[in-house]
């Protein structure tokens, strides 16, 4: 953690500004073969557009995340792409690459933009199309986020990563395939009050245990889908946010860090280094605890990537998450609400698209727009995103501006 | 046959000292090994100074999964069995079981290192080798 208590002692001497999310938008995720990549970043960027109430002609500058448009689409430069269609030459418009966290380094590129000074009002997208591709090409193209040397190449796919972690976890802990199945359950039980979110069906444990194995011991309900969808956020410095809108919602904390590409390679296997420290620098930031945070929104690429994610952001200790899980502490209004959006499981996964879907969840549950999945109370909200499998990893934290 | 992405040859065939002899690294300031081979020793930086070291061939599998939905170009081996080794040095591997029986494989399992082919791309496309790794009877 000498790399995180450096980050954290530069709070009390840096200078930076503080700075909002002014307006969101989201696509509707799913199988979008009624739309383009092109007609999804504008589905989103419209809507966030009107939800800031601003002008095109306010925003100085762009960022989207985007994994792998090249594979997917044929599509590269799509920074150029997004301005061009949202109207927004010729400010400057740039793509981050992070894998399944493109979204979030985007968002907190876009803040640190803001922060130093260097611009008043960015808009920041996430966005990927998947489906146009068959399913065996979309996970040789995801299998990009590991290391294509001395992964991809024998054969491990991501969810055969993830399964070596889960089985791990079970070895190490006790974690049972229940308490994974659990994790689906849940996120398919928030994703049914989501309208926006691919899968709007409630399932039980047992449709999750009996359906087929992926990786043992991963099984399909274990899995986030393969999604078309964007996501778009507006950001702006706090006091001229809040003569813009009524209730700007601040980003308090943004925290980064990195891990080695190759899962074999890492200390641990049951933990995800990159987020406890992305986590560390996030709560010194925003001066906050665990304990603080009243909802989530976390990685949940598998259902074993959910548990990693709760119990090391510290909301609970290592190797209680499954059990906590399964004894409903992360459910809508209990204990942490997790995942209010459905999560990747049930909202679905445009890898780009994600950490900015994650944003656009804790604005809403923020400012009490969250309809049927209303968190009661939220004082603070919570993102994270993992790229790959937890080489990179990200966290932001929220509250009323 | 599915064509793959790894049609250029030289990801494939040019020299690869990690993939055909178990070849990694130490870095001869901290004593510390690698697999596969690295440029900078993370622990040392520009301190550290990294020589070509050959991997012990034997280990114990640190994890385990059964793969069902097979990656691009493995269709025909599902399912496979792929593992985290932790060889007798520490340093962990990522591999496929072969020719041992399933029921047999479990945490802490000895193992030793095997030559495979990894993958052909078709009937005259080209073929992948490396190591694989099977349970010492």
């Amino acid at each position: 953690m000498k790399f995180a208590e450096g980050i954290s002692k530069q709070y009390g001497v840096m200078k930076m500004r503080s700075v909002s999310v002014i307006g969101v938008g989201l696509s509707k995720f799913g199988e979008r073969w009624d739309a383009s990549f092109r007609q999804l970043v504008a589905e989103a960027g419209i809507m966030a557009l009107q939800d800031a109430k601003i002008d095109g002609s306010t925003i100085e500058a762009v960022y989207g995340g985007c994994m792998a448009s090249g594979r997917f689409i044929g599509q590269e430069h799509v920074g150029a792409l997004i301005a061009d269609q949202l109207g927004l030459n010729p400010i400057p418009s740039t793509r981050l690459e992070a894998a399944c966290a493109s979204g979030s380094v985007a968002f907190r590129n876009g803040y640190l933009a803001i922060a130093s000074g260097m611009h008043d009002v960015v808009a920041v997208g996430g966005m990927e199309k998947m489906t146009e591709v068959s399913v065996e090409d979309a996970a040789t193209a995801l299998g990009g986020a590991g290391d294509q040397e001395w992964e991809l190449f024998i054969g491990a796919t991501f969810p055969a990563l993830y399964a070596l972690i889960a089985r791990k976890h079970m070895q190490e802990y006790g974690t049972t395939e229940e308490q994974m199945a659990a994790v689906a359950v849940k996120n398919h039980d928030n994703g049914s009050k989501n309208p926006f979110a691919q899968y709007q069906n409630k399932i039980t444990i047992e449709m999750a245990m009996n359906s087929s194995m992926i990786a043992s011991p991963l099984k399909l309900f274990d899995c986030s889908p393969i999604t078309d969808g964007a996501a778009v956020t507006i950001l702006c410095e706090t006091s001229k946010a809040k003569k813009l809108v009524e209730q700007p919602i601040e980003i308090i904390a943004s925290g980064q860090a990195s891990d080695t590409l190759a899962l074999a390679e890492r200390k641990s296997l049951t933990e995800l280094n990159a987020t406890k420290v992305a986590a560390k620098i996030a709560f010194d930031q925003a001066k906050l605890r665990p304990k603080d945070i009243q909802m989530a929104e976390v990685h949940d690429c598998f259902t074993i990537a959910e548990i990693l994610a709760i119990e090391d952001l510290g909301f609970f200790p290592k190797g209680k998450g499954g059990k906590a899980t399964e004894e409903g502490k992360t459910n809508l209004n209990s204990e942490i609400s997790v995942n209010t959006s459905g999560g990747l499981k049930a909202c679905g996964h445009p890898v780009g698209a994600t950490g900015i879907k994650q944003v656009v969840e804790a604005v809403w549950q923020l400012r009490g727009q969250a309809g049927e999945r209303q968190v009661k109370n939220v004082e603070h909200a919570l993102t994270q995103n993992v790229g790959g499998s937890g080489a990179t990893a990200v966290v932001h934290i929220f509250k009323k501006a | 046959m599915v064509k793959k992405m790894r049609d250029a040859l030289p990801l494939v065939w040019r020299e690869i000292p990690e993939r055909y002899n178990l070849i990694g690294s130490i870095c001869e300031n901290c004593k510390k090994e690698f697999f596969p081979q690295r440029v900078i020793c993370p622990n040392c930086r520009r301190k550290g100074h990294l020589v070509p070291k050959k991997m012990p061939d034997e280990g114990k599998i640190y994890s385990f999964t059964e793969v069902h939905a097979a990656a691009k170009g493995f269709e025909n081996e599902t399912p496979y069995m792929l593992a985290i080794i932790e060889l007798t040095n520490g340093v962990r591997i990522l591999s496929h079981i072969v020719d041992s029986p399933g029921e047999k494989i479990n945490f802490g399992i000895p193992v030793k290192a095997v030559f495979r082919k990894i993958f052909s791309d078709g009937d005259e496309g080209i073929i992948a080798y490396g190591f694989k790794f099977k349970i010492i009877d």
